[in-house]
Parts: structure tokens; sequence; C-alpha cells
């Protein structure tokens, strides 16, 4: 401490600045800041030059022109008369369709192929082994366009499935036929898959900007109640075993809550199935799900389902034997051992790299380019940009929108990592 | 005592039970130990009769040699019956070249040949520092490369010559100063770039000097005016020699002592020559920019922390295609009007910082690993900031983190295949894409994407065997 105060005190010489420690990291933080603020502003200065140069001005006002064209997946209704901020939100919602659905699948693929791999089936964890380096070492646009064409070339045509009175007296077999008891069709023009209706629907409220299907709405709202109450259910089994040591019996419980209400609201509202037929040269009738969406989504998922599986047989190996041993010594049974010991630790090192793999795998939705689906780079970036020539907007939105989804979800897994992570200390 | 019943020798040791030994202990503990494993093994064997039954027989009937895929499927249909697959390799023989260089012009081949062969003569001290068995395998490696593709690609033979001439050099240099090698790896870049575009041999001479200049600026001023400012004045200088001074002397030299190969426009780089030029200037310059910004996101200096925090968080937050196209479309409206350069470069420009802010995070794992206590002896010992850096925490915090390290040269290696979508012609949509929309060959798809592939498959996978490499040779630990 002495040290310090010793330091020379006769007068503030210059090199001071350079020289001294104390006064130093001022001196680079205000050079630092001092190009830093050039740089900016020689960046600003070349945009507003250009943008003169080329008679563009900066604004947004091109959103709310017509947009013009059409996009083949659209979530919520849309056609070529809305403006291009519709058009946006139709390609942010396809974005984040891929993106959560693609999560959805990788983590199930994943975490089956990361324990597989720690298997002691000498054969299963090999042909893990081979699964996970040739997806993690090969680009994913080739998985991507390599589904794509594998789709869209080698899947029969509609009139393939058709059945003539000829074929029937000749006892021959369509060249093709549907999948899954009749109800998909995979053609290559596309997936036709059945759709939901319900007789007795609520029908739609309309709030202006967007209207609401709330048949959608009020299934999601009974299984959100479902769950919070399954959740009190198992809340009390709790503590009732932390005070009487005896847990009460819940599973029947927790199933005839969680589905019972479901189906109940389900069979109310006269739900069944529009299943896709041959009418003519074309399936009619379901949902027509386009190869660019199931092409992406397969990649996407197997892809990222390789890094999954890295993390998750990391993440098991990092937690000592003599963890799992202690708990067979207490007396707990394997898939205690498993549930209570083993897991709760394990997912502490594996939650953190299974977010940077979800950031990953949501940006990725972006080499949707390459198969033509329209998510938001397709309308935002793309298709817009190119018919209104706003270089600058569409790009700055477009970052600006990836950049606040990729913040959004690393601040939810943060919160969950949070609530998994050591209280201690 | 009753001596009859005691024996007086040992008895020889049985074998083990058939179930214990060999083959048969083998598959009862690998695969058949429980009923669920049994399960799994006959899945597992599914797997694998399923995909041999389908892609068996179109490997053996593979066809070499055939003008266009309606021939390849004649030519099968003739072999193995009118239902059966084969692939058509032809479509490879005949394009090779386009997926190897794109529209490089043929007569040059050598030049990009001879750059790869090199970059792993200038990787080689890199790689296997001081290790003269190593290092003389490794050139002995290049210099039959060479022979052999330089033969293959009918280059001149004075460009066999130097080639030969200077690896020979270098192996005669190992022998002798194996440290000294660095040299080459400092100059390669220049050399690989008039390699690659050609123009005049002045060119790179003259940016280099640049460096030189630098450098020698530095060691006159510093005694006069102190480390930092001489490094200040000695940038300026050379950045003065580059933006006045390059020029004129170029055009001056090459009108007194004209030597040039011909010039490649960056339109024609293509296929895989496109993507390990960026992937290899890429991974070189990420890292010390990945060094910088970890250093700069653990500082004490707030300005300085929230820029690298912000830098970071940006180029990992937008997916890298946007950042692409921010290089081809935004880039003309962020610079003076009128300036416009090389597509190529800007590519190049933003996958190195894309790489570098991944790897920022990376080094910032490993900084975070080391003990509190390293920083503190440094301290202790009076190190200064920079010297602590390179004496003590870095070698320590990058050994931890080469894995990761590793696995981010490796996604920018495959990331390289983006820039298809900024009009490059990389080898995965570009080329196969041009391919398949030939009338011979429309309709061929696993092939050139099995090809593609496989040569990626190939590279990254060598690249994380390295890595373990590394890992095991830097291993200081007795665990």
């Amino acid at each position: 401490m002495t040290m310090a105060t010793d330091a020379p005190k006769d007068g503030f010489r210059l090199s001071m600045l350079v020289y001294d420690t104390r006064y130093r990291s001022y001196t680079i933080q205000i050079v630092v800041l001092v190009l830093f603020a050039l740089a900016v502003a020689w960046l600003l200065n070349n945009t507003v030059q250009n943008l003169a140069a080329r008679g563009k001005e900066f604004n947004f006002g091109f959103l709310w022109q017509r947009a013009g064209y059409d996009i083949g997946q659209q979530l919520i209704p849309y056609n070529n008369d809305d403006n291009h901020f519709r058009a946006l939100l139709i390609g942010l919602l396809n974005t984040l369709v891929v993106a959560v659905l693609g999560c959805i699948f990788a983590t199930i693929l994943g975490v089956l192929i990361g324990v597989l791999r720690l298997s002691r089936n000498w054969l299963v964890s090999r042909l893990m082994t081979v699964y996970v380096e040739m997806f993690r070492n090969v680009p994913l646009l080739l998985w991507i366009l390599l589904s794509y064409v594998i789709l869209s070339e080698v899947t029969p045509q509609p009139r393939d499935f058709r059945v003539t009175d000829e074929m029937v007296a000749a006892g021959e077999e369509p060249a093709a036929s549907m999948m899954l008891f009749d109800t998909i069709a995979v053609t290559n023009r596309g997936t036709n898959i059945p759709s939901a209706l319900f007789e007795r629907g609520l029908g739609t409220v309309d709030l202006g900007f967007v209207s609401l299907n709330l048949d959608f709405w009020v299934i999601l709202a009974v299984i959100a109640g479902s769950i919070f109450v399954n959740r009190r259910i198992v809340h009390s089994a709790r503590a009732t075993q932390e005070a009487t040591g005896v847990r009460p019996v819940t599973w029947w419980k927790s199933i005839l809550i969680l589905f019972a209400p479901v189906i109940a609201v389900i069979v109310a509202m006269g739900f069944h199935l529009e299943i896709p037929s041959l009418k003519g040269f074309n399936f009619q009738g379901g949902i027509l799900v386009a190869h660019s969406f199931t092409a992406l989504l397969i990649a996407l998922t197997l892809y990222t389902a390789a890094f999954i599986a890295e993390i998750v047989r990391a993440g098991i190996q990092a937690i000592s034997r003599g963890q799992s041993e202690a708990a067979f010594a207490l007396g707990l049974r394997p898939n205690r051992t498993m549930n209570l010991i083993i897991l709760p630790q394990a997912l502490r090192v594996i939650i953190p790299p299974l977010i940077s793999q979800y950031l990953n795998l949501t940006k990725n939705t972006s080499l949707g380019i390459a198969v033509s689906y329209l998510d938001l780079r397709g309308t935002l970036g793309g298709i817009t940009l190119n018919q209104t020539g706003r270089e600058l907007e569409c790009m700055l939105l477009m970052m600006l929108i990836y950049l606040s989804i990729s913040l959004m979800i690393s601040a939810v897994m943060n919160m969950y990592n949070n609530s998994v992570q050591l209280k201690a200390r | 005592m009753a001596q009859g019943f005691n024996r007086t020798e040992m008895l020889p040791p049985l074998p083990p039970p058939v179930t214990e030994r060999g083959a048969i202990k083998w598959l009862r503990e690998n695969l058949f130990s429980t009923p669920f494993n049994v399960v799994l093994t006959l899945f597992g064997v599914a797997v694998i009769y399923l995909l041999l039954q389908s892609a068996l027989p179109w490997w053996l009937n593979s066809v070499w040699n055939a003008e266009s895929l309606s021939q390849c499927r004649e030519i099968v249909a003739a072999t193995a019956g009118p239902d059966a697959t084969g692939a058509c390799w032809a479509m490879i023989r005949e394009r090779w070249h386009q997926f190897l260089f794109g529209f490089y012009p043929p007569a040059e081949y050598w030049r990009p040949i001879l750059a790869f062969g090199l970059l792993f003569a200038a990787l080689a001290p890199v790689l296997y520092s001081g290790q003269k068995r190593s290092l003389t395998i490794l050139l002995g490696g290049v210099l039959a490369f060479l022979l052999l593709t330089l033969y293959l690609s009918a280059a001149p033979s004075s460009v066999f010559v130097v080639a030969v001439l200077l690896v020979l050099g270098m192996l005669a240099l190992v022998q002798m100063q194996p440290g000294k090698l660095i040299w080459f790896t400092l100059l390669y870049p220049a050399l690989t770039f008039w390699l690659l575009w050609g123009g005049s041999v002045w060119s790179p001479i003259v940016a280099m000097a640049g460096f030189a200049i630098l450098y020698g600026v530095f060691r006159l001023a510093s005694p006069l005016i102190g480390l930092a400012p001489a490094a200040g004045a000695g940038v300026v200088a050379a950045v003065l020699w580059w933006l006045y001074i390059d020029v004129p002397t170029v055009n001056l030299l090459q009108s007194a002592l004209p030597f040039s190969i011909p010039a490649i426009a960056s339109d024609q780089f293509g296929g895989f020559l496109l993507a390990i030029v960026i992937g290899v200037t890429g991974i070189s310059f990420s890292l010390p920019i990945g060094i910088l910004l970890a250093l700069g996101r653990q500082s004490d200096m707030p300005i300085v922390k929230w820029l690298s925090v912000g830098f970071i968080e940006f180029i990992r937050g937008v997916p890298l295609i946007t950042l692409l196209f921010t290089a081809s479309l935004l880039l003309q409206y962020f610079l003076p009007p009128g300036t416009n350069f090389d597509i190529i470069l800007r590519v190049i420009i933003l996958v190195t910082f894309f790489a570098a802010a991944y790897l920022a995070e990376v080094i910032r794992g490993g900084l975070a690993a080391l003990p509190r206590g390293q920083y503190e002896a440094a301290d202790a010992l009076g190190l200064d900031y920079w010297r602590a850096q390179r004496l003590i925490i870095l070698p320590q915090a990058l050994k931890v983190s080469i894995p990761a390290i590793v696995s981010t040269f490796i996604g920018l290696f495959k990331d390289t295949t983006l820039v298809a979508f900024v009009g490059l012609m990389d080898p995965l949509k570009g080329v196969t894409q041009i391919v398949r929309a030939d009338i011979d060959w429309k309709g061929i798809y696993w092939e050139p994407y099995i090809f593609v592939g496989a040569i990626f498959f190939l590279i990254c996978f060598g690249m994380s065997r390295y890595s373990m490499y590394l890992e095991r040779k830097l291993k200081t630990d007795h665990r």
C-alpha cells in the first residue's frame, strides 16, 4: 500500500499518460473511443454520401406498400395485396416454425443418439459414431440440398397413385401408395398431410390486423390449464411425501388430468381429419407441405442432432462413476438413479452448449434460401429487398430481427439454466 | 503323514471355459449381454442390412466411362439387368476439374496446385514446430505431391525446377535450422496471392515491403521516442507507403523489369480452390483477432470491454448469410463513393470476423478456466500485461480450448459453402448446379453430393484428428 502512496508526486508529466499504470488505462480507453467514434463517423458520412449519390433516402415507409408477391407457406392469412410488413411477418413465422420444430426433433434424436453412443453394445455405439462423424464433418448446405433433391426427384408423381378399374380387374397395385393408414401422400409436388377440422368450431375473432383461430387457442388454453393442475398435484404429492414419508399414488390422476380435458374439448367441437385424396391430377384436401420446408427441417434435424448427441455424451461422461455407485449403494433403482442423481448433474453440463446449438439451428434456418424456402431471409431479405431496392433498410431490419430472436432464446434458456445450476455458496 | 495323497507338483492351468474366451466371449459381452442388448444388436444388423441392400449394388455397378447420364444407365442396364441401379462416376471423371478449380483456366492449373502444396510447407513449422523428423516427412510428402501433380497438370518445366529447388532448399534448412522455416510461412501469403491471382510479381513484393518499412521505422524510432509511439509511427509509415507509394513503385518496377504471369479474375475462382482460399485465409486471420477480442472482453477497461462485447454479440447473433449479404450489398454504402474491391476479399473479411467472434467466446472459456493464482503469479513475477498474457496465460488458456478452437475452424471451413449465395461458385451449390444444369447430366444427384461431401469429410475429419494429436502432445498433467 505504501508503494502506491510513495509514487512520485512531483508534478504531472505528459509521458505519465503512457508509462504510468495509473493513467495508462484512461489514455488507452480515450484513444480507443476516439478511434471508434471516428470510424463510426466515417461510415455514417460515407453512407449519407452514397445514399445521396443514388438518390435514396433512409426510411421504412416501404413496409406499408403493397407487396405483390405470393408466399407458398403461410401460417396466418396473406395474399399478394397485403403490404411488405405482413410479408415480413409471414417470413418471420416461417423461420420460427422451422426453428422450433427443428429444435424439438433435433433434441429428441440427439439425446437418443448420444445415449446409444454410450451403449455397451459394440455394434450400436459404432453405428452412432459413424452417424455423428458423418453429419458433423459435412456442410449443412449439402444435407439441405440433398434432401430437397431426393424429395423432389425420387418421390412419385400424383398420377402414380391412381387406381383405375382396369388395374383392379387385373389385380395390379398402383405405382405408389399413401403412407400411415392412407393418410399421408408424398408426391414430387409436396407432402399431403391430413388437416384437422372442427364441425362445431368456435370460428375466428378478427382483431383488425390479425385474426385469431379460436379452436386453436381454446385447445392451447385447456392444455396449459391441465399442465398447471398436474403440477399442483405433483407438488402436493411431494409435500405429502416430505411430511409423512409416503408418496401418494398420482400417476393415474396425472394421466387423467393431462389427457381427458383435451380429448373432451376436441370431441365436443366435433374434431375430424380431412384426409387428402387424389382428385383429377392432384391431391385435394388436407394440407400441402412444400418440400422446401420438409427438406430444411430434415436436414437441420439430422445435422444438429449429431452435435447434440456429442453434447449429451460429454455431459453424461462428465459425471464420475462414483456418483452412480453411491446411488446404487443407497439402494436406488437404476431409473431413479438416472432421474435423481445422474440427470440433474449432467443437465448442468449439457444445457449451456445445448443453448448455443439451438441458437445455431435458428440461425441456420436462413439457409432455407438454398431451396427457396420463404423465411425471413427469403421475404424481407429476398423478394422485398429486390422489389423495393432498399438494401440498407431491409438488411438492417433483418439483422435486428435475427439478433433479437437470438438474444431472446439465450435469455430464456439462460433463465432455465440458472434454475438448474448449483445453488450452493 | 499320508504322503500318497499329496501332490508334489502343480496342476497345469485349465483353459477358460469356451464361453469366456475368444470371439464368443467378445460377442457375449459386447453384443448379447442383456435381452435389451440383443434387441439393439438385431436393430443395428437390420439397419446395416437395409443400407447395404440398397447401396451395395449401386456401388458395385458403378460406371466410370460414359458421355452422359443416359449412356450410364444404358451401360448399367446392359451389364446388370434392366432393373439394376448403378452409380455414374463418369460425371466426376468428366467434370472433376470444375469441382476442384471452378472456371480457372486449365493451362494455369499448376498455380493453385503449387500454392496448395506449398501451403503444407508453410503450415509445417506451425503444425510441428521444431520437430525435425515430422518436418522432414511432411516436406518430403509435399515434394512428392508437387512432383506428381505438377507433372500431371503439365506445368512448364521452369516451374517444375523452381518448385523442386524451393522444397529441397527448405528440406536443407530443416536439417540445419528448423526454426528459420517460419520465414517461409510469413512470406507465403504474398507468394500465394501472386500465384493465384497473377499479375506483376512486383505488387506482392512492394506490398510486403510495407511490412519491412513498418518494422524498420519501429526499430529506428524506438530508442528515440519509446516503444508505443515508435509502433504508431511504423504503422503510419506503412499505411502511407501502401496508400501513396505502392502503386507508382509497382508501375515503375514493372516497366523497368517486367515479369508477370497472366492475371485471373475473381469470378473464375470456384470449387474447392475457392473454399480452401477462403477457409485458410479466414482461419489464419481469425485466430489472432479472436484472441484480441477475448482479451478485450476480459479487460478491466470498460470502454474496450463493452466494444468487444458489442462486436462479439452482434456477430454471433446474426446468421452468416446476412453478413455475406452485407459484404455483397451493403459495403458499397459504407465505403467512400467509387470504391469497389474484390468480392472474394470482402467475403473473406466478413467470414474472418464471423469466426473471430466465435473464437473469442471459445478462448474466453479457456481464460475463465484458468485458476486465479496463475494471473496473480504472473503479477508477482513483475511481468507486464502483454508478457503475462504471452508467457503465462494464453499458452494455458489456448491449450484448454484447442478442441473448441478446432471445431470452430471446421465450422468456418464448412461455412465457406455459403458464399454460393453471393454469387461465388462454391463446390456444393455453385458447381453442382452447373453440372446438373448440363443436358448430359440432368437428373444426377447422389454422385456430385457424395463426391463433394467426401472431400469435405476428409478435410474436416483430418482437422479434428489433428486437434486430438495436439491435445495429446500438449498434455502436461499426469492423470
